[in-house]
C-alpha cells in the first residue's frame, strides 16, 4: 500500500485538519471580528469533505490505509456523511444564537472542525489505537464546546461534568483495550478477530465488556446515561443539538464496527449486553422523561430512549440489523436536529430562552408554524406513522424479527408506548393549553431553513427516500460484513 | 392502466386539508364541504362502476415507490361498502361543525379531511404495512380533534384514547413483521390465502386481537370509548362511532378470520364470552346513564358485540349480518350523535334531565330522533333490523346459548333507547329554556334527512348493500369451511325403529282359553 493511496483515502480527515489549523491561526490573529467568516469557511470545508466523501463512494474506492489503521468503505462513507451534515447544521444555527448573548468566537467553528476529524477517524478506525485517538480528539473538543458559554455557570458545570465522566469512560475503554491487546497480541481489528476465533479466554471477555461499557457511555445507553440530562441541559442549545446528533452517530458507528469486526466472532458474548442496554435504555429513557419540566432535559431522555431502539438493530447482529441501525441514525439525526433547532428558536423578545413546558403552553396560537413543526417532530420521535420516525423503528424491529428475536421486538415496541406519553404531552401543552406567556420572538432565517429541511425529511414525504436510503444502508452494512 | 379513482379519492381531501391550514374560517368551511362532496361523488362513481360478481379485487393500483412495502390500493365489496359509509358521513360531519366550531376552524377542517384520507386509505390498502400506516396515523388527527375542540375533560380523554389504541396496535406491527418474514409478501390478498403454521397462528391472532379489540371496542377494553365520545365535539363522535369503530370489525374480517382460520376457530369462545358480557353489561350501564352521549356510547359497545358474535359464527348469515350491523350502526349511531348535537348546540348540556317534552316545541326533530331510536332498537324496516336478524340467525346455527344472551341485549336495547326517548321527547316541558328551543333549521335538515333515507333504504331493500359483498363473504366462508364449529343443538338422527310406536306385541299365550 503506497503512501499516496493512504493519503487519498484519508483525504477528508487531512483536509479538515488543515482547514482547522489554518482557521485556528486566523482566529488567533483576527480575534472575534472574523468569527462569522471563519464559520462560513468551516462550513465550506465540511461541504468539501462531504463531496470528497461522495466521490470516494462513487468511484467505488474502498480500502485500508496506513497498513490497516484506517478503513475507507461504504459504511464509513455513510456514517461520515451523516456526521458532516449534522455538524454543518449545528454550525449554521450557532452564530445567531451566540450573537444574541455576545459570546460568539472563532474557536467554535474550529473546535467543531477538529471534532469532525475525530469523529471521522472513529468511524473509519480499524485499529484500537486509531479508535482511541479519534475518540479522544472528538471528546476533548466536546468538553470545551459544552462549556463554551463561559459566563453561564450551568454551561461550565456541564463541561466539567462531561469531562470528568467522559475521562472515566475513556479510562474504562482504555483498560478494556489493554486487556484485548494482552489476550490477542495485536491492536488490529482483523488480527483480534483471528486471534479470538481460535481462543477466547475469560480475560478477553472482560476486555470486550469494558470496551462496550465505555462505548455505552459515549452513546449514553443505560446504565451509563446519567450524565446526559445534566450535560444536555447545561450546554448551550446549539452544542446540545450537536452532542445529540453527530458524536452519537460516530459513537454508534464505531460500536457497530467493533461489534461486527474484532468481536464479530463472539456475537453471543456481547449480544446479551446489547439486548439489556437496548431494553433498559428504552424503558429508562421513557420513564425518566415523564417527570421532566425542562424541554432540553426531556429531549435528553428522548435521545436515551432512541439509543435503545438503535441498539435493538445492533442486537440482531445481522447485515439487516446493521442496515437498520444506519437507517435509524439517518432519521434520528434529522429528528434531533429539528427538535433542538426548534428549541433554539423558542426565545422571547428579550432573548430569554423558553425552556419549560409552562413557557410553551399555547404555542399553537402564539407561533403556529413553530408549533406545527414541533408537533411533527414529536409524533415522529414517538414513531407514529405516517411521519418518517416510524420507519426507523420499523426497520430495527423488522431486523429483530428476521433474526428470530420476536420477544425482544415485542417488549421493545410495547415499551415505546410509555415514551409516547411524554411526546404527546408536548403536543398537549402546545395545542390544548392556553398561552401563559407571550410567544417567541421572530427567529432568524438560518434557523428556519434548518428546521424546515428537517421537517421535510421527517414528513411523510420522507418515505419517498426509503428505496435510496435502504439501498445505501444495505451497501454500507454489507461492507461491514464483507470486511469481517 | 385504468383511471386511479382510489388515489384521487385520497388526494382530494389531502389537498383540501393542506389548503385549509392557510385560509380563513369561512373559506375553510366551504373548502372542506366541497372536498367531502367531491369525494362523495367519487364514491358514488366507484359504487356504480363496481362490477358485482366480477374480479374479487377491483380498481387495483400498484406503485413501487417505497422500500419494504408498496403503494397498493384495491377494493372488494366489503371495503367498498365501508368506504361508502365514510364518504357519506364526512360531508354531514362538516355540516355538523358548521356553526358549533368557532375557534381554529381551518385546523379543525384540516384534521377532519385528514381523517377522511386515512379512513379511505385503511379500507383501500392492499399492502399490509400501508394498511398499518393508515390505521395508526388516524391517532394523530383524532387526538387533536378531541384535545383541542373537545369538552371540559378533553385532555384526559385524548390521552386515554391515544395511549389505549397505540398500545393495542403496536403488538400487531410485530405480528405483521413476522408474517411478512414468513410468507415473503406484503400483499394482503396473497396473505389471505397463505396458510400460517397452526401454532404460530395463535400468537398472531392474539396480537391482532389486541389491536382490533381495542378499536372495536370489546369489553373490557372499551373504557376509552365513553370518555372519548363524551369529550369529542359532535362531528368527532360521529366519525368515531360511524367509521373508526368499524376498523376493528374490518380488521377481524380482513385479517383475523381469513389469515388465521384455525386460531379463530380455537379462540371463538373468547370472542363469544366477551361479547356476551359486553351485550348484557354495557346495556345495563347504558340504562342508568344521565348523559346522552355516554348512553349512546355504551349502546355502541353493545352493538359492536353483536358484530363480533356474527363474525365468529363462521357462516354466511353471520358474516353478512355483521357487515350489515356495522353499516347500519355507522349510520344510526352517527345520526343519534347528531341528534344529541342538535340540542346540545341550543342548550349546551348533554344531561338528559335538562330536556323533556321536546316533541311539543320541536316536532320535526322529535320525528327524526324517533326514527333513529327505533332503528337503533332494530325495528323491522330499518337498517339495524336486517343486520341484527342475520347476525343472530348466523350465530343460532352455532350456539343457541350465545344467541339467547345476545337477543336479551336487543330487549335491553329497546329498554334504554325508549327510556331515553321518553325522557327527552315526551312528557312535560319541565324546563323553560328547553321548551323555548327552535325546531330544526335547513342545515340540520340537510344533515339528518340523507341519513334517514339511507336507514330506510337499508331496511327495506338491503339487497343493494348485500349484493356487492356476497361474493367476498362466500369466499371467506369457503376459506373458513374446514374449521367451522359444529351446531351445538343439532338434532341427533337416531336409528330408525323397525316397528311403529303404537305396535303392541301380540300375545299368543291366552288365545282361545275362553
Amino acid at each position: 500500500m503506497s503512501y499516496s493511496t493512504s493519503l487519498y483515502l484519508t483525504g477528508a480527515e487531512i483536509g479538515l485538519s488543515l482547514a482547522g489549523l489554518v482557521l485556528l491561526l486566523v482566529t488567533a490573529w483576527t480575534g472575534e471580528k472574523a468569527a462569522r467568516a471563519i464559520t462560513i469557511a468551516a462550513v465550506a470545508a465540511l461541504f468539501g469533505a462531504l463531496s470528497f466523501n461522495f466521490s470516494l463512494f462513487d468511484d467505488g474506492v474502498a480500502g485500508s490505509a496506513f497498513g490497516g489503521l484506517f478503513l475507507a468503505d461504504g459504511f464509513a462513507v455513510f456514517a461520515k456523511s451523516l456526521v458532516y451534515v449534522a455538524t454543518i447544521a449545528c454550525l449554521i444555527v450557532a452564530p445567531r444564537y451566540f450573537d444574541a448573548r455576545g459570546e460568539y468566537r472563532g474557536e467554535y467553528p474550529v473546535l467543531m472542525l477538529f471534532n469532525a476529524v475525530g469523529m471521522g477517524m472513529m468511524v473509519s478506525a480499524t485499529d484500537l489505537m486509531t479508535l482511541y485517538i479519534g475518540l479522544e480528539m472528538s471528546s476533548l473538543s466536546s468538553y470545551v464546546l459544552a462549556s463554551f458559554a463561559r459566563r453561564d455557570d450551568r454551561s461550565s458545570e456541564a463541561g466539567l461534568k462531561y469531562f470528568v465522566l467522559g475521562a472515566l469512560a475513556s479510562g474504562i475503554i482504555l483498560y478494556g483495550v489493554s486487556l484485548v491487546y494482552g489476550f490477542s497480541g495485536t491492536t488490529n481489528y482483523e488480527g483480534i478477530r483471528a486471534a479470538f476465533s481460535s481462543d477466547f479466554p475469560t480475560g478477553a471477555m472482560f476486555g470486550v465488556v469494558f470496551v462496550l461499557a465505555g462505548l455505552a457511555f459515549k452513546i449514553s445507553a443505560v446504565p451509563f446515561h446519567m450524565w446526559t440530562p445534566d450535560v444536555y441541559e447545561g450546554a448551550p442549545t446549539p452544542v446540545t443539538a450537536f452532542f445529540a446528533s453527530a458524536p452519537k452517530v460516530a459513537a454508534v458507528a464505531m460500536l457497530v464496527r467493533m461489534a461486527t469486526g474484532p468481536f464479530g466472532g463472539q456475537v453471543e458474548a456481547w449480544q446479551q449486553i446489547v439486548i439489556f442496554a437496548a431494553l433498559a435504555s428504552i424503558v429508562v429513557g421513557a420513564l425518566g422523561a415523564i417527570g421532566q419540566q425542562n424541554l432540553k432535559r426531556l429531549l435528553a431522555y428522548s435521545s436515551i430512549n432512541n439509543v435503545g431502539f438503535i441498539l435493538i438493530g445492533l442486537a440482531a447482529a445481522t447485515p439487516e440489523g446493521m442496515s437498520a441501525v444506519l437507517v435509524y441514525l439517518f432519521i434520528y439525526v434529522f429528528m434531533t436536529l429539528g427538535s433542538f433547532v426548534a428549541l433554539l428558536m423558542l426565545r422571547d423578545a428579550d432573548g430569554k430562552a423558553l425552556a419549560t413546558f409552562d413557557d410553551i403552553s399555547g404555542l399553537s396560537t402564539t407561533s403556529p408554524a413553530l408549533a406545527w413543526c414541533l408537533l411533527a417532530m414529536m409524533f415522529s420521535l414517538a414513531g407514529i406513522p405516517p411521519l418518517f420516525g416510524f420507519w426507523g423503528k420499523f426497520v430495527v424491529f423488522q431486523a429483530a424479527v428476521q433474526a428470530d428475536m420476536v420477544a425482544l421486538a415485542a417488549i421493545g415496541i410495547a415499551a415505546s408506548v410509555i415514551g409516547a406519553f411524554y411526546y404527546i404531552k408536548f403536543v398537549k401543552v402546545m395545542f390544548f393549553d392556553e398561552p401563559k406567556v407571550a410567544g417567541p420572538a421572530k427567529a432568524p432565517v438560518s434557523h428556519w431553513v434548518v428546521l424546515g429541511l428537517s421537517v421535510l425529511v421527517i414528513s411523510p414525504l420522507g418515505y419517498l427516500l426509503t428505496p435510496w436510503l435502504g439501498n445505501l444502508a444495505d451497501l454500507a452494512a454489507q461492507a461491514l460484513f464483507y470486511a469481517a | 392502466m385504468e383511471f386511479p379513482i382510489l388515489s384521487l379519492m385520497l388526494a382530494v381531501p389531502l389537498v383540501a386539508a393542506i389548503a385549509c391550514l392557510f385560509v380563513n374560517a369561512s373559506t375553510a368551511r366551504m373548502a372542506a364541504l366541497l372536498a367531502t362532496l367531491i369525494d362523495l361523488a367519487l364514491g358514488v362513481l366507484l359504487w356504480l362502476n363496481y362490477d358485482i360478481g366480477g374480479a374479487q379485487w377491483q380498481f387495483t393500483e400498484r406503485a413501487q415507490i417505497f422500500a419494504g412495502f408498496q403503494y397498493a390500493l384495491g377494493i372488494d365489496g366489503i371495503a367498498l361498502m365501508l368506504i361508502m359509509l365514510s364518504v357519506f358521513l364526512m360531508p354531514i360531519c362538516i355540516l355538523a361543525s358548521w356553526d358549533s366550531i368557532t375557534k381554529r376552524v381551518g385546523e379543525y377542517m384540516a384534521a377532519f379531511l385528514l381523517m377522511e384520507v386515512l379512513m379511505i386509505g385503511v379500507f383501500a390498502a392492499q399492502d399490509l404495512f400501508l394498511f398499518y400506516i393508515f390505521f395508526e396515523a388516524g391517532l394523530i388527527p383524532m387526538y387533536l380533534i378531541i384535545g383541542v375542540w373537545g369538552g371540559d375533560n378533553r385532555i384526559y380523554a385524548s390521552y386515554k384514547f391515544f395511549l389505549y389504541t397505540l398500545l393495542g396496535s403496536v403488538l400487531m406491527l410485530i405480528a405483521m413483521l413476522w408474517m411478512v418474514n414468513e410468507a415473503g409478501t406484503t400483499e394482503i390478498p396473497a396473505l389471505m390465502q397463505y396458510d400460517f403454521p397452526v401454532d404460530a397462528q395463535l400468537w398472531l391472532w392474539l396480537a391482532f386481537f389486541a389491536s382490533f379489540a381495542v378499536k372495536m371496542p370489546m369489553w373490557p377494553v372499551h373504557t376509552w370509548l365513553p370518555d372519548a365520545h363524551v369529550q369529542a365535539p359532535t362531528a368527532g363522535s360521529v366519525i368515531l362511532a360511524g367509521v373508526l369503530l368499524k376498523l376493528g370489525g374490518y380488521g377481524f374480517i380482513r385479517f383475523s378470520l381469513p389469515m388465521f382460520p384455525d386460531a379463530s376457530a380455537d379462540l371463538a369462545w373468547v370472542i363469544f364470552a366477551l361479547s356476551m358480557v359486553a351485550v348484557i353489561y354495557t346495556s345495563l350501564v347504558a340504562l342508568v346513564q344521565e348523559d346522552m352521549k355516554k348512553l349512546i356510547a355504551y349502546s355502541s359497545v353493545a352493538h359492536m358485540a353483536i358484530v363480533t358474535v356474527g363474525l365468529f359464527a363462521f357462516n354466511v348469515q353471520g358474516l353478512e349480518g355483521a357487515m350489515m350491523v356495522m353499516l347500519g350502526h355507522g349510520l344510526v349511531s352517527g345520526a343519534l350523535f347528531l341528534c344529541v348535537g342538535v340540542i346540545y348546540d341550543r342548550l349546551h348540556t348533554r344531561e338528559i334531565a335538562r330536556y323533556g317534552g321536546l316533541s311539543i316545541n320541536m316536532p320535526k326533530y322529535a320525528l327524526f330522533f324517533l326514527l333513529f331510536t327505533m332503528a337503533s332498537i332494530g325495528l323491522p324496516g330499518t337498517s339495524n333490523f336486517v343486520g341484527e336478524f342475520l347476525a343472530l340467525a348466523g350465530i343460532y346455527e352455532v350456539s343457541t346459548f350465545v344467541t339467547l344472551v345476545c337477543t336479551t341485549g336487543i330487549i335491553l336495547g329497546a329498554g334504554y333507547m325508549l327510556y331515553l326517548y321518553r325522557r327527552v321527547a315526551f312528557g312535560l316541558q319541565k324546563n323553560a329554556d328547553a321548551a323555548a328551543m327552535p325546531d330544526l333549521n335547513a342545515r340540520e335538515w340537510a344533515m339528518l334527512a340523507p341519513i334517514a333515507a339511507a336507514v330506510l333504504w337499508m331496511g327495506i331493500y338491503p339487497e343493494s348493500f348485500l349484493a356487492p359483498m356476497r361474493q367476498d363473504i362466500a369466499a371467506l366462508e369457503t376459506r373458513l369451511a374446514s374449521v367451522a364449529p359444529r351446531y351445538d343443538s343439532a338434532l341427533e338422527v337416531g336409528a330408525p325403529r323397525t316397528q311403529a310406536a303404537n305396535y303392541v306385541e301380540p300375545s299368543h299365550e291366552g288365545e282361545g282359553e275362553h
